[in-house]
């Protein structure tokens, strides 16, 4: 594990057979294990994996692909608008996996991992509030970091930015 | 005009329109309890009065304007008496849009971008940052020895200045109004050496992706020895001052507690979760930089309590001294950046003489430089926590996602299930225990 | 005590090297700058700083001003340090609106004065959007000497009585009263506002 790798999976591989894990299909990025994960086996997907040691949600987030529809995806793996990405990690033996489920526009729901991971509810209300992606059974989905009245979903990349044009007082 | 600072559904709601699975879930009860503990749980009175109607609990307000230096945190607490039967955090007063932001701005200038959110410890998100750009570039690899030993000194510097200043802000939320000024006192010669080797006291953005962005000044070993001499005698006062002290003792000790299990099913990572007794840090566990080539200890606490978490971070300045010792011997000689001309831009001398360092300037700083399509998690131990950089790159020369997995933000989720039972006037020990930065929380 | 006894012996005719005649104003002035109590609201960065300003090395009770009120009621001055998002923007005028008259608002950094760097959707570009800022401090964060410079020029209007001239003038900020709503037999909150 050179000291700028972070993630380090000694594990074998399983085989070379279609690499599969936990019902996700399995890429290797940049040294680093990602699982994308089916919408309808998010959850067991999410199970297995804490079962499997990865204690720790550490963190869930998405992205809005909508500028970048043609990204680099495994074959099998539909594009969608939006992508939820959780990391998790298994401290016991020092070693990390990421999950990205693909959600679609017309429907961006997805189910909570509150009741796996107690630590996911504000990162969850974090993503509604940013991203408009609801999660079902989530026990508080509002939004946290915008006021409460605030309309629009910022992170969205058809959500400007909302700069104001710098001007200088006095003149006209 | 009336001004409306009510945040409807973000607040807590009172007793009567809580539905009986809420209160529990309030209280942290889903946290792997078993149905009886949930039970006993349930008991949410302290009077032993399980049937406690609205009129009964008074539900006041923290903040997000209060004494507490902690920033704009507010914070609902249900009081039944003096006793806090919950308590919900509620953030989002310092949202500045940085991961919005972030898709703006070049790879090069995203450091100003990212150093700006736990503003305690600004070297840290440059690095995380930096580390995340490097590894999509491909080039992590490849970083100068010196400049990967000068990011772990500026670092561990600043994980003391961070620390100093908990013991400040610790000190004076527990009434010891002289820590106050002594915290902030050791932290001014921490920044005055900052300010020698980045120009700036705070906010740095110092550590960019290749490298730093300048090599340390000649006198630099000086100026750490002298730092290195004044803390550990102004350390053992602060231990005479507090730690052994009875009443910060009976202050501390036994407030705020948390289990492992409730720490690592919330997310918890740092101080909090190292009181617990979990021996998880990430220098250790997954090591970056050069942490292999340095001993230090992890600091670990046993009982979960607000006392051993100040504990940890008092050793932890101990431990970060030791690691900056060892950086001055080992400190090699070389590069303070990669020579990759496509990432750093050239040194300012070769602009006059070169055309091709001119453009390359020009380009790095206009345009910026593209970044190979892909997506990367970066995480570094940050004196609060795991602080973790994910990068979502479409090869252009900004980033098209930047999220900061901030450890304050994770951190605080922890807080009531930390006050449930204990009294108001500990709700302030035990907010200062968690250590949170709001800048971190709502970036 | 040497007046006292001069007093003592030479009654009335020992103060006469001893008195000063100035406007009763002046003398408010003069007491006004020297003892404004800062009111706390610290948001971001800049807090740190103001914070280090209050610590041993900077001194910011050389000035009178460590006393850093939690009540607004109890301060003079409010110096705005740091990013102001939307969400608190309500929540600053509250604070500035329970302040008692004279009342000053430093703005301290750059995101305070104009929105600094983060020119969003989350940020007031400057808190003089919501409050009258009396002096602007620039900076990212702004050093303590900054800052320091910033009451200073402050603490100077306020002796030269400048501020209360101006605004009298543009009828802006240090004017709040209470306007009356016809009542309608509804309970009314009570409004504060500027003319």
């Amino acid at each position: 594990m050179s000291a700028a790798d972070v993630t380090g999976d000694d594990r074998p591989e399983v085989d070379d057979a279609p690499a599969e894990r936990y019902g996700c299909l399995v890429e290797e990025r940049l040294g680093q294990v990602v699982l994308h994960a089916p919408r309808d086996g998010y959850l067991a997907a999410a199970k297995a994996i804490t079962d499997d040691g990865f204690t720790m949600c550490v963190d869930l987030t998405a992205a809005d692909y909508l500028g970048h529809p043609g990204r680099r995806l495994p074959d099998g793996v539909r594009a969608e608008r939006f992508e939820v990405v959780v990391n998790f990690l298994d401290m016991a033996a020092a070693r990390r996996v990421r999950v990205r489920v693909q959600v679609p526009a017309d429907d961006p729901t997805l189910p909570t991992l509150f009741d796996l991971h107690p630590g996911t509810e504000a990162m969850e209300r974090e993503v509604f509030d940013m991203f408009g992606i609801t999660f079902t059974d989530h026990p508080d989905m509002t939004r946290i970091l915008m006021p409460e009245d605030w309309e629009g979903h910022p992170l969205r990349k058809d959500y400007a930015v909302g700069s104001i044009p710098v001007q200088f007082k006095g003149t006209n | 005009m009336v001004v409306r600072t009510s945040e409807g559904e973000q607040e807590l709601k009172p007793r009567s329109q809580v539905g009986a699975a809420e209160l529990l879930r309030e209280v942290g009860a889903v946290l792997r309890m078993s149905e009886t503990e949930a039970a006993q749980l349930g008991d949410l009175s302290a009077t032993g009065d399980a049937d406690l109607d609205s009129d009964q609990t008074m539900i006041i307000n923290m903040g997000p304007q209060h004494p507490s230096t902690h920033g704009v945190l507010r914070l609902m607490l249900e009081l039944e008496g003096e006793t806090v039967l919950r308590c919900k955090p509620i953030i989002g007063y310092l949202h500045t849009g940085m991961e919005k932001t972030g898709e703006q701005l070049t790879y090069f200038q995203g450091g100003t971008n990212v150093t700006r959110m736990d503003y305690l410890s600004p070297f840290f998100n440059e690095l995380v940052f930096s580390m995340a750009t490097e590894k999509l570039l491909g080039i992590d690899g490849d970083i100068p020895d010196r400049a990967t030993w000068i990011r772990m000194l500026m670092c561990e510097l600043n994980r003391m200045a961070s620390h100093l200043l908990f013991l400040a802000t610790n000190g004076m939320d527990l009434g010891a109004v002289s820590m106050m000024i002594y915290g902030w006192r050791e932290r001014e010669e921490v920044l005055r050496f900052f300010q020698k080797v980045t120009g700036l006291r705070m906010n740095h953005n110092y550590i960019r992706p290749g490298g730093v962005a300048a090599d340390l000044p000649p006198g630099w070993r000086d100026d750490v020895l002298a730092l290195l001499d004044l803390l550990p005698e102004r350390l053992a006062e602060y231990d005479t001052l507090m730690t052994g002290q009875p009443i910060w003792r009976d202050r501390l000790q036994g407030v705020g507690q948390i289990t492992p299990t409730e720490a690592i099913a919330l997310g918890a990572t740092g101080p909090v979760l190292r009181s617990t007794g979990v021996e998880w840090d990430l220098r250790r566990g997954q090591p970056y930089l050069r942490y292999p080539e340095v001993e230090f200890d992890v600091v670990v606490g046993s009982y979960g309590d607000a006392f051993d978490r100040y504990a940890i971070r008092l050793n932890e300045v101990r431990e970060s001294m030791r690691i900056v010792r060892q950086v001055l011997d080992l400190m090699p000689a070389g590069d303070y950046r990669i020579q990759d001309k496509k990432v750093t831009p050239p040194p300012r001398a070769r602009i006059d003489e070169s055309m091709e360092a001119l453009i390359h300037h020009f380009k790095i700083f206009t345009e910026g430089f593209k970044v190979p399509e892909g997506e990367v998690y970066m995480a570094i131990e940050s004196p609060r926590g795991e602080l973790g950089c994910y990068i979502a790159s479409d090869g252009s020369a900004k980033p098209y996602r930047m999220h900061v997995r901030g450890p304050s933000f994770v951190n605080i989720q922890c807080l009531p299930h930390m006050m449930r039972g204990g009294l108001v006037a500990d709700a302030v020990a035990v907010i200062s225990s968690v250590d949170p930065v709001l800048g971190d929380v709502d970036r | 005590m040497g007046i006292v006894n001069d007093l003592m012996d030479d009654g009335l005719g020992a103060l006469s090297h001893n008195v000063i005649t100035a406007r009763v104003e002046t003398l408010i002035n003069w007491a006004r700058s020297r003892s404004s109590w800062p009111a706390n609201f610290g948001l971001a960065c800049c807090a740190i700083e103001m914070m280090a300003t209050g610590g041993a090395h900077y001194d910011i009770s050389r000035f009178g001003m460590e006393v850093f009120r939690a009540s607004p009621r109890q301060a003079d001055i409010m110096i705005v340090a740091g990013r102001l998002s939307q969400k608190m923007a309500p929540v600053l005028r509250q604070v500035y609106d329970q302040m008692m008259e004279p009342k000053w608002v430093i703005s301290m950094g750059v995101c305070a004065s104009s929105g600094g760097m983060f020119n969003n959707y989350a940020l007031v570009q400057g808190v003089d959007q919501v409050v009258p800022v009396d002096v602007y401090a620039p900076g990212c964060p702004p050093s303590p000497e900054t800052l320091l410079h910033a009451i200073e020029t402050l603490h100077q209007h306020i002796e030269d009585g400048q501020i209360l001239r101006r605004r009298s003038e543009t009828g802006a900020g240090a004017n709040v009263h209470v306007r009356e709503i016809p009542s309608s037999g509804q309970p009314v909150p009570v409004l504060l506002g500027n003319r």
